[in-house]
């Protein structure tokens, strides 16, 4: 990681952090830094330790040891959205805001989210790429310097997971948060990030910054060179059968 | 980009199309069984038809049960007429009324307390509920000859036996609610950064109420049960003291027609619970209708 930029202008910045659950090291003296306005994607199998990360950076798990800083506001979409069901989809995304806009601002944000004439429905009511919509206008609302989006699309159907993608980019390109997103698809990561970083053995096997121009092409000759390497470092066997 | 507009308005319609046709189903689909309303004495009325029927042909004994009509007749009597004995039925029912009132609505403010102490913190559930959990299994006839020596034999003891009743159902469906709030409510809750009386208010509470209901309904009928055995003793006016007096002169009649108040005092209890439980819980209701 570059480490030009000094931790205090960092949007997160990770040192030495360790984290084990009994005997079992999840993570190891991990670094990372995260620069303002950064898309990162962070991939590895399951169990390697990327929601744990996660959840020490959104401030949910402090048993830790090493250092960890984030620059607030900081804001976290979940793998499942985590609507409160008893409060309509406007008053679930203005939950938690104390200034006096704090309605009109969720309603605006809904609007950029393209949930407008869901504001006053039940949570219940909505479908999965719905609910995830209102998910990250909660986030978004409160003006995130970090967005740590944990696996959000991982249970969506695969069109509605293409139309979250546009939807996070147009979102990212527009309010520039620095943004740490967990996921467990490869494509993903190449679709949405600036650099993609793989978790493995509980520390950070491997890392690339991603310079081809949005929107990507799928086919295009550095994204399918690092699809392989990816797959690879994942442990995922990519040849021919 | 006019592909992808596309794809997201196509989406869009999709979902509103399938919205609708819900809703068009459900208007088409309603009518069997219909829900509640006026339906539901559908039942009850036949049930008392087949028994003056059964009365009229003399296949039940007026001795061991008088007829649905005779009913009707004393609790006409009752209402128009001050007996000597028992007063007026109205004037018992108001009684009646009065002191399960004041116990209910006690108990259950009383159990709302406890229980949002015993289930926010561990030290509140550790010091109270084995006490209240304790309690709820003396039998609440059992304490009586106590309440009498305790509280003597006014009001007192009456207001706290139907207090009793309503308060142990109430308070265990609250804790529990309380408890079984989805703990990632409460991370949520964490991360955007609710102070712990918010978290308490939208998140909480809340979450409590469909578990509380349930409670609240199982209290009105526990109160009201206490209710009765609470009368039985040392009063002077109410249901409960007409049934014991209407006991010692043989009145069946009066007996029954005490009981039916009994019972229809709790189907209107029990119908208000539900409404109420119907505007406070309507983001599930439109769920799971």
């Amino acid at each position: 990681m570059s480490g030009t930029v000094p931790a205090g202008q960092q949007a997160a910045s990770v040192r030495g952090l360790t984290r084990k659950f009994g005997d079992r090291v999840v993570l190891e003296s991990l670094d990372l830094d995260i620069k303002p306005g950064e898309f990162v994607a962070m991939i590895g199998r399951s169990g390697s330790g990327k929601s744990t990360l996660l959840r020490s950076l959104a401030g949910l798990d402090r048993e830790y040891s090493g250092s960890l800083s984030t620059s607030p506001p900081v804001a976290v979409a979940f793998q499942d959205p985590r609507l409160v069901p008893w409060k309509r989809v406007q008053a679930n995304v203005a939950l938690g805001l104390r200034s006096a806009t704090a309605v009109a601002d969720a309603g605006s944000v809904l609007e950029e989210v393209g949930l407008a004439e869901r504001a006053s429905a039940w949570p219940l009511t909505l479908s999965g790429g719905e609910a995830q919509r209102a998910s990250l206008a909660r986030a978004l609302v409160r003006s995130p310097s970090l967005l740590l989006l944990d696996e959000p699309f991982s249970s969506l159907d695969a069109l509605t997971r293409m139309s979250m993608h546009r939807l996070v980019l147009r979102l990212w390109e527009r309010h520039r948060p620095a943004v740490l997103l967990v996921t467990h698809d490869v494509d993903e990561a190449l679709t949405l990030a600036d650099r993609v970083i793989v978790l493995g053995s509980a520390r950070i096997a491997f890392s690339a910054q991603i310079t081809a121009r949005r929107p990507r092409d799928r086919n295009d000759q550095e994204l399918s060179a690092l699809r392989l390497r990816l797959l690879a470092e994942l442990g995922v066997v990519a040849g021919p059968e | 980009m006019a592909s992808q507009l596309l794809n997201e308005t196509g989406r869009a319609t999709t979902a509103s199309r399938t919205a609708s046709a819900g809703a068009g189903a459900r208007r088409t689909r309603r009518p069997w069984p219909p829900a509640g309303g006026w339906l539901r004495l559908a039942s009850p009325v036949a049930l008392v038809a087949l028994w003056q029927l059964l009365s009229s042909a003399g296949a039940l004994p007026a001795s061991k049960l008088v007829s649905p009509a005779v009913i009707a007749r004393t609790a006409y009597d009752l209402v128009v007429t001050t007996s000597p004995t028992y007063g007026t039925l109205q004037s018992s029912l108001l009684t009646s009324a009065e002191r399960w009132g004041i116990g209910f609505c006690l108990g259950v403010a009383i159990a709302v307390v406890l229980a949002v102490i015993t289930g926010l913190s561990r030290v509140g559930e550790l010091v109270l509920d084995p006490v209240v959990q304790a309690l709820r299994s003396v039998p609440l006839l059992g304490m009586l000859p106590l309440f009498i020596v305790w509280f003597g034999i006014g009001e007192l003891p009456k207001d706290i036996i139907v207090l009793l009743g309503a308060l142990f159902p109430m308070y265990v469906s609250t804790f529990a609610g309380i408890r079984g709030v989805d703990p990632r409510l409460g991370e949520l809750g964490r991360v955007l950064g609710l102070s712990r009386r918010e978290l308490l208010v939208h998140i909480v509470l809340p979450g409590a109420l469909p578990s509380a209901f349930a409670g609240l309904r199982l209290s009105v009928v526990s109160s009201l049960l206490a209710l009765v055995v609470g009368e039985q003793i040392n009063a002077n006016a109410g249901l409960g003291f007409m049934i014991t007096t209407a006991q010692e002169f043989l009145q069946n009649n009066i007996i029954m027609v005490c009981l039916i108040v009994y019972a229809i005092l709790g189907l209107l209890a029990d119908w208000l619970v539900r409404a109420l439980e119907r505007r406070t819980l309507a983001w599930r209701q439109e769920f799971t209708s």
